[in-house]
């Protein structure tokens, strides 16, 4: 399978990153070079083959349904590019 | 003082508790050779302050009787690891100047033990590379470089800040992490001996994730003693992971000197690929003579899906890779970049905060997981990978102990001399290595030889899930046999 200009385009955008025009057809080329190289899983013959879904066989642990951490927002915002009152800041989303 | 650079960590260990030199002299030695050291770009942070104050801790202790297990050791940490209060990147723009309000598991139980921090490690950005030329920081580099020449040679990757800082006297240790191969690959390039435990002995928590059903961490150091000390450290079961596995720790330490004698070392008729240098050959023939002679019976076995590991990778780690990243939004932490709307705002971003091989693997992740494309390729990949994994089981099954191959297939190679390969060129750097992480195995690379241009060679050997023991008794053999390499002159400095 191979990806056109188009299909780059609209990745790009599922994945939320901004291409140029100029940089398309050379990530074009890369993927295609990537999905060439990934076809060969295709004469592999699977089957009845369940997928691996846990490298160790076991039970995934479960702990009680209460607040166990919290109680510090200045810690939470500190990072964040823009805040106010302990709120992440984001361009208007609803009209 | 440069003699306390040579020490390997257990030597200096026990001088400490001989106080034949105190931490804070120790600690000063290695960031005085770090400053000195800043051209191969190994480390994108120093912490002397934080050293000199953890190391003026553990002389207290050590003076009331009170040392820890690795009480005054001076280690490096890989930029992917979270440490509370100091500057983590993974080495992308994105991450910016973030600085973590937590400690990751595996740093948190290395202090807990006594070490102190030097600084942060340079890698590969996101820990996506072969090569530690995508960080944002500039590439590492090699401290070794080919017999009469100055040409610079690259790391390996991604942890080649931590394989190039232990290589080149930098610390007594690093913290790692491999994915494909960003250990051991490293490891093989600069001479050192690098450890990916079993998935699931080492917690993941506050570690920057990747792929999260591959990436494991584990240490870099001089030897496999010292592989084996800092390992004992950072494992356990950890509830903040719920991968992390609860089985107990056993002494790595007492398992180095426990020899191969009645062992079964496989070796796989598929990791002789076309093309594979002679040396690297006769290196893998040469390690099977060194494990026979040492007690081992060498058998032949067979993992015939081998080739198809590094395929099924490059479906897998994609994948989970661009679900991972979802979160750098340049809303909750590091880089912002103003768009028109919201969604201009994430776009702009990640544009401008992704490096190339990141935004990449993020597109070729959301491709494949994409409508109608998901079973195709991340369900077959899966079903491969369970394949995969079972070719191990059968081997196992059948009564061998450990596997024995090459680390990689070529010594280091040069800054930018694959600047024109094709990604995929790339990404065969790790046909040896990979396997390992889709099985969920532990692998350890040790150093075995140099080549004919004067640069070291490693060997892995792979085991059974949580026996990382029988790696460090094979281990230690084959360092035993091959000899310490005599590490690179510090023509750097």
């Amino acid at each position: 399978m191979s990806v056109d200009e188009k299909t780059v385009r609209r990745i790009a955008h599922l994945a939320r990153i901004a291409v140029t025009d100029e940089e398309v057809p050379h990530l074009q080329g890369e993927l295609n070079a990537i999905l060439a190289f990934v076809e060969q899983l295709g004469e592999v013959n699977v089957d009845g083959v369940e997928p691996m879904t846990s490298v160790t066989p076991m039970v995934m642990k479960k702990r009680e349904d209460v607040v166990t951490d919290g109680g510090y927002p200045d810690k939470i915002v500190m990072n964040a590019p823009v805040t106010e009152d302990h709120f992440f800041v984001v361009p208007k989303v609803v009209e | 003082m440069t003699d306390l650079l040579d020490l390997t960590l257990t030597d200096a260990r026990d001088g400490l508790k001989a106080r034949d030199f105190s931490a804070t002299e120790l600690a000063k030695a290695h960031l005085d050779a770090m400053e000195k050291a800043r051209s191969l770009n190994a480390y994108v942070l120093e912490t002397p302050e934080r050293a000199l104050a953890m190391a003026a801790e553990s002389d207290a202790r050590i003076a009331r009787g009170e040392a820890r297990p690795l009480e005054g050791i001076p280690l490096g940490v890989k930029d992917l690891f979270c440490t509370e209060g100091v500057r983590t990147t993974a080495c992308s723009r994105i991450l910016d100047d973030f600085v973590p309000p937590y400690e990751s598991t595996v740093t948190a139980q290395l202090w807990r033990d006594g070490a102190v921090m030097l600084g942060k490690l340079n890698n590969d950005e996101f820990a996506m590379g072969s090569s530690n030329e995508t960080s944002a920081f500039g590439p590492v580099v090699n401290p070794w470089r080919r017999k009469g020449s100055n040409a610079a040679l690259v790391p390996g990757g991604s942890s080649g800040g931590s394989a190039a800082a232990v290589a080149a006297r930098l610390c007594l240790g690093a913290t790692a992490t491999d994915t494909g191969g960003s250990i051991r690959q490293p490891a093989a390039f600069t001479g050192t001996v690098g450890i990916k435990p079993t998935y699931g002995r080492c917690s993941r928590w506050g570690t920057v994730a990747f792929a999260s059903s591959l990436d494991q961490a584990g240490p870099i150091a001089k030897t496999v003693r010292d592989c084996a000390v800092l390992l004992a450290s950072m494992s356990g079961h950890d509830p903040k992971d719920t991968t992390s596995v609860d089985v107990p720790v056993p002494d790595f330490e007492a398992a180095v000197t426990r020899g191969v004698k009645g062992l079964r070392i496989g070796i796989p008729k598929e990791y002789r690929v076309e093309g594979m240098p002679a040396e690297i050959e006769a290196l893998w023939q040469k390690g099977a003579e060194w494990l026979k002679a040492a007690g081992a019976e060498i058998v032949d076995v067979s993992l015939p899906h081998t080739k198809y590991a590094l395929p099924a990778y490059y479906i897998v780690a994609p994948a989970e890779a661009s679900s991972n990243l979802a979160r750098y939004d340049g809303v909750r932490y590091g880089l912002r970049v103003p768009g028109r709307d919201i969604v201009e705002m994430y776009e702009n971003t990640r544009a401008a905060g992704f490096g190339r091989e990141v935004k990449r693997r993020v597109m070729i992740g959301t491709y494949v997981l994409s409508a109608g494309y998901y079973d195709a390729y991340y369900l077959r990949a899966q079903k491969i990978r369970t394949l995969i994994k079972r070719d191990f089981e059968t081997v196992y099954c059948g009564g061998v102990d450990a596997i024995l191959t090459p680390a990689t297939p070529s010594a280091a190679f040069g800054l930018a001399e694959m600047a024109t390969a094709s990604p995929v060129e790339m990404y065969l750097n790790d046909v040896f290595t990979v396997t390992v992480n889709m099985a969920g195995l532990p692998g350890i690379s040790v150093p075995a030889g140099l080549d004919s241009q004067g640069l070291p060679l490693g060997l892995q050997l792979i085991g059974r899930p949580f026996d990382e023991e029988t790696l460090f008794a094979a281990g230690q053999v084959i360092e035993e046999a091959a000899g310490r390499l005599t590490p690179p002159e510090t023509w750097w400095a």
